[in-house]
């Protein structure tokens, strides 16, 4: 099994779908002729042709609203968002249209589209390329939010996501796009919606993250156990929206020390929700308050290098947040 | 700004009070450190001075009522200027938003300090974060403590400050399940069940609820004759020297001391000898074995009509018949002006009983567990007794001790009972009394 790229494995995971059913499309900006400005979907268009890869206008409402009008006509569309900064212009159609369609229509049309979300800081990013807006979506029942952050799971999940019946949200942290490779099974295969995934066992604290943030909690875990004898238990949500709530609380009970990275904006973020939920229901079993590490309240991301890196939480201070609650 | 007054902790070991008498109405000003209210310990009645200056805005405690100590017990308005919160810093982050650039938080105000907790002094104050960290530690370890009746303050922590951590319970919990059974805890203070059948109450009948030193006195003596096995033995002492000493010496005595001369200090200071000559009477029963105490505190027993409190002469063995007397008189005063402290009347090695003072000429005191024994000196009475085959008049006194037959014997018992009796009988008129 050769090793493949997130970038890679997302497109291997389109390509197959959209091989495997003829309802399977791709709407998006310069998705088409030019590949996808991360070459996501580069060679779909020659393989699959102009209408089931189609290039848009810079209208985000208009992508997102076409896909629903396509989806709920029997089409499967997977609309690209260029960046996850742009979304706003398409938070009607998602929120007021996408979300609730099922229900309105008291269960008549289901809504199965995927809108594919680049978002993170990237070196250079700067304000319109760098923000994690995933929280905006995580209080819109009817909508599924994933967030893998490893190949494997990202092609399995991006499988699921295009067969749901309802709106899935799928963030894709463009850090890790080229940055992240692991080898991937070659049969088809698929990763559910619903299920935290354990990366790593450990007694003495427990970790949830997904995206950048993730990996570098997975070094640094590696890095405190052969340094400081600590042995972090390392939790992957993967599905934002709802939460599995199940696999988060056992992993947290299990060593009663917890906190929750992202690089999302603290407040109000997805890390006070699983923060809130662990607080509640694993509250006899804590032995240290719930911890989040997160960004500032301060918008994403700034241009200047060392304050993106001073934004963003470092492998530094995960590390010393990791290990401040493992002393506490 | 109403502030809170909380029952304070009036001693070690005191975990609750009870309001015996309010000071102070609803409405009434009051001062820093006027009395606010009496309230009744285990054993002593304290006045609770106010912590605070203001207005007794409400009491939250009635007469009679027993609370665990940090319970709130009145609000107080507090005149004046509104203190600034200690440690609290006004929220810092600043959001980006359109015409707060670096805007600073309201300052002052009412919605404010409306809203933060107050300052108050010692009294009034929520406990630190530190604090709790150390004696509550935390949910889990709160939990498993619970679950294996563990006291945390026992265990060593590791964590933060000193916190003790999951881990470190749990591997007290273990080291503790791993050793042999360790004996039981010497038996304390035991509650009264709350389910009991009730007296049947009659017309004409009065009910009268347990003050907190009456309910610490059923339980320390039903505790003690539960506990330890009362053996008592008595002598009888010829006191006929000593009465002729102070009959001669009293007069002069209180003039020149300011103290009356009671036979008590004369008591104390022979039980002190024979305590030095036989130290097994000043110990403790320990389970599996006996400790001897090194130190002399002797308790002395005095009526307060209502209640017998045991205030405690520290270090009795240092002290001379006029160091005694003098203490004694002032332990007593204390006692009855319901002034004494907690530390008063604990830390006692062994009781000196003076039912003699009320007419006793028999008594078979109960032990002031968990002391070995109790000395009682009854009362000198003039009786005709037999002197080198004669009848004579002398003054007798009856001398009894109850022990703890677990400790001691009755040999031993005599043995010490002996030698007080001896130093008694050795006083004569012409003795001197101090120096």
């Amino acid at each position: 099994m050769p090793a493949k790229s997130l970038l890679q494995a997302i497109h291997e995971g389109l390509a197959e779908e959209m091989r495997a059913d003829e309802s399977v499309m791709v709407l998006g900006e310069d998705v088409g002729h030019a590949g996808g400005v991360f070459r996501v979907t580069q060679g779909l268009q020659d393989e699959f042709g102009p209408e089931r890869v189609m290039d848009t206008p810079l209208a985000e409402s208009l992508i997102v609203g076409a896909a629903i009008g396509l989806s709920v006509n029997g089409m499967r569309p997977v609309a690209e968002i260029q960046f996850a900064d742009f979304i706003p212009p398409a938070f009607d159609q998602i929120v007021n249209e996408a979300a609730r369609f099922y229900y309105r229509s008291n269960g008549a049309w289901n809504v199965p589209i995927t809108v594919r979300v680049p978002y993170g800081v990237v070196p250079g990013g700067a304000l319109y390329h760098s923000q994690s807006v995933e929280a905006w979506f995580c209080n819109t029942p009817g909508l599924k939010v994933v967030a893998p952050s490893f190949p494997a799971d990202a092609k399995g999940m991006l499988k699921s996501a295009v067969r749901d019946p309802n709106p899935v949200l799928f963030f894709e942290h463009k850090k890790a796009y080229r940055l992240i490779k692991e080898e991937i099974p070659e049969d088809d295969y698929s990763v559910p919606l619903d299920r935290a995934k354990v990366h790593r066992q450990g007694g003495d604290i427990t970790v949830v993250s997904y995206g950048m943030t993730l990996h570098q909690v997975l070094e640094a875990a590696a890095r405190i156990s052969e340094e400081h004898g600590v042995e972090a238990e390392v939790v992957e949500p993967m599905s934002l929206y709802p939460l599995d709530r199940e696999t988060i609380l056992e992993a947290a009970r299990k060593t009663g020390k917890f906190l929750v990275v992202s690089e999302a904006n603290l407040t109000g973020s997805v890390s006070g929700e699983i923060a809130a939920l662990v607080a509640r229901e694993a509250f006899e079993w804590l032995d240290a308050p719930v911890m989040r590490l997160g960004a500032p309240d301060t918008p994403a991301a700034p241009f200047a290098r060392p304050m993106m890196d001073f934004f963003v939480p470092s492998p530094e201070k995960i590390e010393s947040a990791m290990l401040e609650l493992a002393r506490y | 700004m109403a502030q809170p007054v909380t029952m304070p902790q009036l001693g070690e070991s005191v975990t609750e009070g009870t309001i015996a008498r309010w000071l102070k109405a609803e409405g009434d000003e009051v001062q820093r450190d006027e009395p606010l209210c009496e309230v009744d310990t285990d054993k002593v009645s304290a006045e609770l001075p106010s912590p605070l200056a203001g207005t007794l805005e409400k009491i939250l405690i009635s007469e009679g009522t027993t609370v665990d100590v940090g319970t709130e017990i009145a609000l107080m308005a507090v005149a004046g200027e509104e203190e600034s919160p200690n440690g609290e810093s006004p929220p810092t982050e600043e959001f980006p938003a359109a015409g707060t650039e670096a805007q600073p938080v309201a300052a002052g105000g009412a919605s404010r300090s409306a809203a933060v907790r107050d300052a108050g002094d010692g009294h009034s104050k929520v406990e630190s974060a530190a604090t709790l960290r150390r004696t509550r530690s935390s949910p889990v370890v709160r939990r498993l403590a619970a679950e294996h009746d563990i006291d945390i303050r026992q265990i060593t922590g590791t964590g933060i400050e000193g916190r003790v951590t999951r881990k470190d319970i749990e591997s007290y919990i273990a080291e503790r399940e791993a050793a042999p059974a360790a004996p039981p805890e010497p038996e304390t203070v035991e509650r009264e069940p709350m389910e009991r059948e009730r007296v049947a109450v009659h017309e004409g009948d009065r009910v009268v609820e347990l003050t907190s030193v009456r309910r610490a006195i059923a339980q320390r003596m039903s505790a003690s004759k539960r506990e330890a096995p009362h053996a008592w033995t008595m002598v009888e002492v010829d006191v006929t020297g000593l009465v002729g000493l102070r009959e001669r010496v009293k007069e002069e005595f209180a003039g020149r001391e300011g103290v009356k001369l009671t036979y008590l200090p004369f008591i104390v200071r022979a039980a002190v000898e024979g305590l030095k000559e036989h130290p097994v009477l000043n110990s403790v029963w320990d389970g599996d074995r006996i400790v001897l105490r090194k130190k002399v505190h002797v308790g002395v027993a005095v009526d307060l009509e209502d209640a017998l409190i045991v205030p405690v002469v520290r270090d009795a063995d240092e002290l001379n018949i006029l160091g005694l007397a003098r203490k004694i008189d002032e332990v007593v005063r204390k006692a009855r002006g319901g002034a004494l402290t907690p530390d008063d009347v604990s830390g006692g090695t062994f009781t000196v009983n003076n039912p003699g003072a009320l007419g006793s000429v028999v008594s078979t005191p109960i032990i002031n567990h968990p002391q070995a024994a109790i000395l009682s000196a009854e009362a000198i009475v003039k009786r005709p007794v037999v002197r080198d085959d004669a009848i004579a008049v002398r003054s007798m006194m009856n001398l009894e001790v109850s022990f703890d037959h677990r400790i001691l014997d009755g040999g031993a018992a005599l043995r010490f009972l002996n030698t007080v009796k001896k130093r008694l009988e050795s006083y004569s008129p012409e003795s001197r009394v101090v120096s």
